[in-house]
């Protein structure tokens, strides 16, 4: 490499930062009008309306009122069911991702896999929950099976669909494929070279996993756990054909908020959507840096 | 190596399970629309009912107007990112991905709040619909046009052109669209795939689109819900297929993440 002339490297690496060709940004405007009129002054305006009382003037009573016992439980609920999918899903789907990589099993499993994944993916909303009703649900087929055939009523051990557990069963429906989806990219990564060379010096498969795999693994297992936590918390559909509004989820409480003041305060309506912004932000934040720091080993 | 494979299989075999018994359920389950007997009785009656095909249609009217608004805002945008305005790449790319911060239901909720009072009365007009729903498919669109642009010699294939005597025009549509099709179709089937069954924003702006309708089924009816579940999932299916079957053919990279649940 021979060393260019001082001038032109400074030229090089001016040129990216320059300043804008004066109409070039013309060519976003139609883009950025549109992003603005119906997605950032809409979610903006959601912000202001959290702090202003219903006569418009300035106050922080509704963020205060985010830690009322009722609303606090929602978010907790919400949080769990993200939580325990996303930790669920995670594993599970690595385990999943694992048996068609490095696992050894036939190439077409793989591809399969990965096909019924991208459609499972795409699979949620109502017709999800009509199929958890109709296989789970007081009349579906495998609690009747279940019930008529080994003599196990789910529905007398407290199992329900309509409740936690059920719903957290059901929301792994589309959680598992996703995770399936982007971890498996990173299994690929995975090199052989790196299991054979600690091998050779004499390293056990425990040793192996515990200071090369888990450690190369972690930051992309983690940033995807997060990106699943983000996918449930924010689901509406699937949760509202499944418990109706039984479950009270945060999508659950502002969906019946918009229909109806159940809140009797718009405002903290308002509140409750700006709470589940921050939440999704801090998620999609943790997402990026994890991934960035991911994509050091895996390419 | 063995005990590998041999666990390799048990979890293959245990995903397997959980992925394939509510499918299994639920079809059986959809079979028994008529007492008594297996039969096709559920599918009968909600293809006899007049309002599954006028929401289904009133759902795919809105879904094509999304793919055509949505590809028209952003392939220019993301064409002239590449080509001539690098400096907004970050912006753009942040906007797109925003929709992934503000969940449907909140995305609605702001809309509603903004457009439900003078200046701007449109909160039952179509428009907004679609609006919306553009702006839930601006990741997906926005990925797919980028992972296009980015396969193709985008500024070498329209100086070709130009200096062949092409003008914008001929560059644009039978030059640059026809090279990423591939992407244009995966974006367009995402976006179907996303507006068809929609539910959040449809109750919330009070359409009678697909996404409530079965909704409402699902209140009153048994096994026609589960019907419906297994039609879904054989359009969902179908779309996939559609969609993976024309990257392997024309060749190209098409993504199949996506959803809004």
């Amino acid at each position: 490499m021979i060393d260019q002339p001082a001038g032109q490297r400074g030229a090089r690496s001016v040129r990216p930062f320059s300043l804008p060709p004066s109409h070039a940004w013309l060519g976003i405007l139609p883009f950025a009008l549109f992003a603005l009129a119906f997605m950032i002054l809409p979610a903006g305006s959601l912000l202001l309306g959290s702090f202003q009382d219903p006569q418009g003037s300035f106050t922080l009573a509704n963020i205060a009122h985010l830690t009322r016992p009722d609303i606090l439980k929602c978010y907790l609920v919400s949080i769990e069911v993200s939580a325990v999918t996303a930790l669920a899903s995670g594993l599970f789907g690595l385990l999943l991702a694992y048996s068609v990589t490095l696992g050894g099993l036939p190439k077409g499993l793989r591809s399969g896999l990965l096909t019924f994944s991208g459609v499972a993916s795409n699979f949620a909303g109502v017709p999800l929950a009509f199929a958890f009703i109709a296989t789970m649900g007081r009349v579906g087929m495998v609690t009747v099976v279940l019930k008529t055939v080994f003599g196990i009523n789910l529905y007398n051990h407290g199992f329900s669909l309509y409740s936690f557990w059920g719903l957290c069963l059901t929301y792994l429906y589309f959680q598992l494929p996703l995770m399936v989806l982007i971890i498996t990219p990173s299994l690929d990564g995975m090199k052989k070279e790196w299991r054979e060379a600690s091998e050779s010096l004499g390293a056990s498969k425990t040793q192996y996993w515990l200071h090369i795999g888990l450690p190369i693994l972690a930051p992309p297992l983690l940033s995807s756990m997060i990106l699943l936590f983000g996918n449930a918390f924010g689901a509406y559909a699937t949760a509202y054909a499944l418990t109706g509004g039984l479950l009270n989820l945060v999508p659950i409480l502002i969906g019946a908020q918009i229909q109806g003041d159940v809140l009797h305060d718009p405002n903290l309506g308002y509140a409750l959507a700006f709470g589940m912004v921050i939440v999704m932000t801090i998620c999609i934040l943790a997402y990026t840096a994890l991934q960035k720091h991911a994509s050091r080993w895996l390419k | 190596m063995r005990a590998r494979r041999g666990w390799a299989w048990m979890w293959m075999f245990l995903g397997s399970l959980y992925f394939f018994i509510p499918l299994l359920g639920t079809f059986l389950f959809s079979l028994h629309g008529k007492r008594g007997v297996l039969s096709f009785a559920a599918y009968h009656r909600v293809f006899a009912d007049p309002h599954f095909l006028e929401t289904f249609t009133f759902s795919l009217q809105m879904a094509i107007l999304t793919i055509i608004v949505g590809l028209t805002l952003l392939i220019p945008t993301v064409i002239w990112i590449h080509l001539r305005a690098p400096w907004a790449k970050p912006i753009v790319e942040t906007c797109s991905l925003l929709p992934f911060v503000i969940p449907p239901i909140v995305l609605v909720f702001g809309l509603i709040r903004m457009y439900s009072s003078p200046p701007f009365q449109i909160v039952s007009s179509r428009g907004l619909l679609v609006a919306g729903y553009v702006v839930l498919s601006f990741p997906y669109i926005y990925r797919s046009v980028d992972a296009g642009l980015r396969a193709i010699d985008l500024r070498g294939l329209t100086e070709a052109a130009q200096s062949l005597g092409a003008g914008w025009g001929t560059i644009m549509f039978r030059v640059v669209l026809p090279n990423m099709r591939v992407s244009l179709l995966s974006a367009a089937f995402l976006t179907f795939s996303i507006v068809i069954g929609e539910l959040t924003l449809a109750v919330m702006l009070a359409w009678p689109a697909f996404g409530p309708y079965m909704a409402h089924v699902g209140r009153d009816l048994a096994y026609e819900p589960a019907a419906i579940a297994i039609l879904s999932f054989l359009l969902t299916w179908g779309l996939i297929g559609l969609m993976q079957l024309a990257s392997r053919s024309i060749g190209g990279q098409s993504s199949t993440l996506g959803g809004t649940h």
